[in-house]
């Protein structure tokens, strides 16, 4: 087996063999090092590659796929359009009551004050009647921060590789260099405001339209908004990774341990020892004023935990 | 076709889950992908609501002790699309945050482009 050296163009028309084949036996009889092999056998993939005809095929193949490719993906959206909305012309008619589906919902309606003591019937069904449902959405906020902070988080060991740098990422101290005027005075008008309004909202989820994922929300924007007037110091007194986590952490215990109880009495038929309140105060509801402030923390804490992930990598600071 | 314009609203939220699959073929930008697959989700959440919706009823909040079914639109619905509005958050923060990481190893939102630079990878291992 002879060695190629770069230039030494070897000739194609003489006997019919696969010239990877070749190598791959050469590389069997003469024991040769793998990486002479290597550099071979890429020698002879970028030699038939760069003939004009090799190039012209390689051309065409890949036109002909995009070409097969927008084909099929104009059918597919069309067909897929057509066939929805061939099914919702047999739908019920929009705006009429029909009654398989509020079969459900007649209970909801008509015991749900009795039964759960909240005047907002939706907060009734999300956090009564399908709590489990809501104690699963809350596990999902919460496993999408730890999946972004899995993602996101910039110290030694993550987002050191020789791909990835630093310098893509803009320094905290560039963003404190900024004294954002218009950006200060706003948001001291604001965030007063926004605060109250986020907890009058998670406060009175079973009186009026809230509840803890609103609630949460208004609150979290808050905070993002203090974080990007103010800079991450002020937001970092209050909120740390270990307040986060904590936080989070009680939340969804509590969330679990109450709602644990309440599926153990119903279950075994026993009494329910949590007072129902007077329909239409605040402190009513029964367990739907404590679930919904622990939904709006764990949401407030995971949507700021996003911006700050986002923003420098980290959520209560260089820890 | 009839029916379909009696439908209007739920034909239009059908039509938004179309442009934002659309999106999902035909852009190759990842950024571009994530917003129809935004466009998806919100055309998802009006079919749901507006299957909830009945002509002439109120929000389902008792006022005044009337507790009849006669009184309140359907809120069943309303209710999934807050379960969906959460999980389509959820979902789009961590789609984000795997394209920031995709941005820093290949330099590009391209998705082309990535899998060219990952197959010379692959070639060059």
């Amino acid at each position: 087996m002879k060695i190629i050296e770069v230039g030494d163009v070897p000739s194609l028309n003489g006997e019919d063999h696969d010239i990877l084949e070749s190598v791959m036996d050469g590389a069997e009889v003469h024991d040769s090092p793998r990486e002479k092999v290597k550099i071979e056998k890429e020698y002879y993939k970028n030699y038939v590659r760069s003939s004009p005809w090799a190039q012209k095929l390689i051309r065409t193949e890949n036109k002909g796929f995009n070409v097969f490719y927008l084909a099929v993906a104009v059918v597919s959206c069309v067909l897929l359009i057509g066939m929805l909305l061939f099914t919702i012309s047999y739908l019920p008619r929009y705006g009429v009551e029909n009654p398989e589906s509020t079969a459900v919902v007649r209970r909801y309606v008509e015991q749900g004050l009795q039964e759960t003591g909240a005047v907002n019937i939706i907060s009734g069904i999300i956090l009564d009647y399908r709590a489990f449902d809501t104690l699963g959405e809350s596990h999902v906020l919460f496993t999408a921060l730890m999946c972004v902070t899995v993602l996101l988080r910039r110290d030694r060991k993550n987002m050191r590789t020789q791909y990835e740098d630093f310098y893509t990422i803009r320094d905290e101290k560039y963003h404190e260099l900024y004294r954002e005027s218009i950006m200060r005075l706003v948001a001291a008008v604001l965030l007063p405001c926004l605060f109250l309004y986020g907890a009058y909202v998670l406060l009175n989820g079973q009186n009026s339209p809230g509840g803890g994922f609103s609630g949460g929300a208004v609150l979290g924007s808050g905070m993002m908004i203090c974080a990007a007037a103010y800079g991450f110091r002020s937001t970092d007194k209050v909120i740390t990774k270990k307040a986060a986590n904590l936080i989070a952490f009680f939340a969804l215990g509590f969330y679990s341990f109450a709602k644990g109880y309440v599926f153990f009495t119903g279950a075994n038929g026993l009494e329910n020892h949590i007072p129902k309140g007077t329909s239409g105060a605040i402190l009513s509801g029964g367990l739907i004023l404590p679930l919904d402030i622990a939904v709006g923390l764990v949401v407030a804490c995971t949507m700021f935990g996003f911006y700050s992930l986002f923003r420098r990598g980290s959520i209560g600071g260089n820890e | 076709m009839e029916n379909l314009l009696a439908n209007s609203t739920e034909a239009v939220a059908i039509i938004l889950f179309g442009i934002g699959f659309t999106m999902l073929l035909f852009h190759r930008n990842l950024f571009r992908k994530l917003i129809g697959l935004n466009v998806m989700d919100t055309g998802i959440f009006l079919f749901l609501a507006s299957m909830g919706y009945i002509e002439g009823r109120k929000a389902p909040i008792i006022v005044n002790g009337v507790q009849s079914t006669e009184a309140y639109i359907n809120p069943l619905p309303a209710s999934l699309v807050l379960t969906g509005i959460v999980v389509s958050v959820s979902v789009t923060a961590i789609m984000l945050s795997l394209t920031v990481r995709l941005y820093m190893r290949y330099h590009t939102l391209n998705l082309d482009e990535i899998y060219r630079i990952a197959d010379h990878e692959e070639a060059d291992r």
